[in-house]
């Protein structure tokens, strides 16, 4: 029952809190800026007023792309919080960002298709790192369904250090944040148009942007999920961590997309170097 | 239900300004003016955007451009002039190449005057828009009611 209480509630609070928190991030952003900044429920006046345009379709197929791939966000979300296999997760994830990547190749315009091609770009960079945290986190907690990983005694930070800045590094290209954001941005609004979401406007867009909520609460969970043995660390540590990412934002330009791929790997490699030291010293233990 | 004056996207298009008005434009956006306060984004494409920003006049070259970028926007939408030149040509008007002002290619909504026209001009111009967005959006849901309402009644007459 537990686990359709958590699906349930994923599906119904998370793009209350995901709207909420870019409604922070850009308050935040503002404030470092100088800026005073939009009122906190900016986001949600954002996609009402998407819901409100005119639908501008070119191909009806980018909307059909569009739905599943808010359906398989909200989907991996859901699995998340309910507890699910931490390995199915990553790919549903991985398969609603094709669905995203197809949608923006569904219409014939160069701009759409330079943002879809760094978008794949950025799947390439992250997705390492996505599974290697999963199995960490198998290494430490046993299992691969996060209803046990969450109920681990174990501080799971303490044995993934590295495993947790490869997973920062990637949040980055994830949050769309800078120096990471090539394929779309929060800001700079006037390069390569705007990247992958270009043709999509009205409530396509809309969607685009509510999944983005659902991608986010879902990828704070999984930050979570390092600090699990002690919720109320965890909470901190999670807001810690995208109080950071809003920072790196700011103070960071945009990089070229080779060196987005090579941070992505290089985090990588700091996973497997952290996931080698840990078999070796459990290996040393037995 | 009026998110549409809560989070205007702008599209800002230089026909054939000096430069001066384009200025005038960016610096709404810096932290002195901060147009996002209003939940105005100054975004770089005609499918996102609700209002267009047009300083300069229009010339033979970016003719077809400003009437494609109209074109692209979605409904409900309006478009604002900036600067004298926007407005009539400006001291461009006489050129060789000037057709005049924005309204000789798209319909313009809200004129703002100066040369360069003001930061608080350009602000207020574009909350003068806003109403005018507003009201187009209640026109806009409205025309689509009644043409439902005649497409029901078309059918029930049918079906007796
Ligand atoms: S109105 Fe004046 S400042 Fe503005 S574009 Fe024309 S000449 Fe330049």
């Amino acid at each position: 029952m537990n686990w359709l209480i958590g699906a349930v509630l994923f599906l119904i609070l998370a793009p209350i809190t995901g709207g909420l928190i870019a409604g922070i991030d850009r308050k935040i952003t503002a404030r470092m800026q100088g800026r005073v900044g939009p009122p906190l429920l900016q986001p949600f006046y954002d996609v009402g007023k998407l819901f409100e345009k005119e639908r501008a379709v070119v191909t009806t197929a980018q909307n059909f792309y569009v739905l599943a791939y808010l359906i398989f966000i909200a989907l991996s979300g859901a699995l998340f919080f309910a507890g699910g296999d931490l390995l199915l997760i990553v790919f549903a994830f991985t398969l609603a960002h094709v669905f995203l990547v197809l949608g923006a190749y569904a219409v014939h315009s160069p701009y759409s298709h330079v943002g879809a091609g760094r978008e794949l770009i950025q799947l390439m960079a992250y997705e390492p790192m996505i599974i290697l945290a999963a199995v960490g986190f198998y290494m430490v907690s046993g299992s691969f369904y996060v209803a046990d990983i969450v109920t681990t005694t174990v501080p799971a930070i303490l044995y993934l250090p590295g495993v947790f800045l490869g997973f920062a590094v990637i949040l980055t290209i994830k949050l769309r944040k800078s120096p990471f954001d090539i394929s779309t941005s929060h800001h700079a609004h006037q390069e390569i148009v705007k990247g992958i979401t270009t043709e999509f406007s009205g409530s396509t867009l809309a969607q685009v942007e509510i999944a983005h909520w659902y991608e986010n609460v879902f990828l704070l969970g999984f930050v979570f999920l390092f600090f699990a043995w002690n919720p109320v660390i965890g909470i901190v540590a999670v807001a810690i961590t995208y109080l950071a990412e809003i920072f790196v934002d700011n103070v960071t330009a945009r990089a070229r997309w080779q060196a987005a791929l090579k941070s992505g790997w290089l985090a990588a490699i700091l996973g497997i170097v952290n996931l080698a030291i840990l078999s070796y010293m459990m290996l040393g233990g037995a | 239900m009026a998110f549409l004056k809560r989070s205007p996207w702008i599209l800002h298009y230089d026909a054939s300004s000096c430069n001066g008005c384009d200025i005038e434009v960016l610096a709404c956006l810096t932290p002195l003016y901060d147009v996002e306060r209003f939940g105005i984004i100054n975004t770089g494409n005609p499918k996102h955007a609700d209002i267009l920003m047009i300083t300069g006049g229009i010339n033979e070259l970016n003719r077809a451009v400003v009437k494609n970028l109209y074109e692209q926007m979605p409904e409900p939408k309006v478009v604002v002039a900036i600067g004298i030149c926007a407005a009539t040509g400006g001291i461009f008007r006489e050129c060789y190449n000037i057709a005049g002002g924005v309204d000789k290619v798209i319909p313009v909504d809200v004129y703002v005057p100066g040369c360069a026209a003001r930061p608080e001009m350009i602000i207020d111009g574009v909350v003068k828009a806003l109403g005018i967005l507003e009201e187009k959006r209640a026109k806009m849901t409205g025309s689509a009611q009644a043409k439902e309402e005649t497409r029901h009644a078309a059918e029930a007459g049918e079906s007796t």
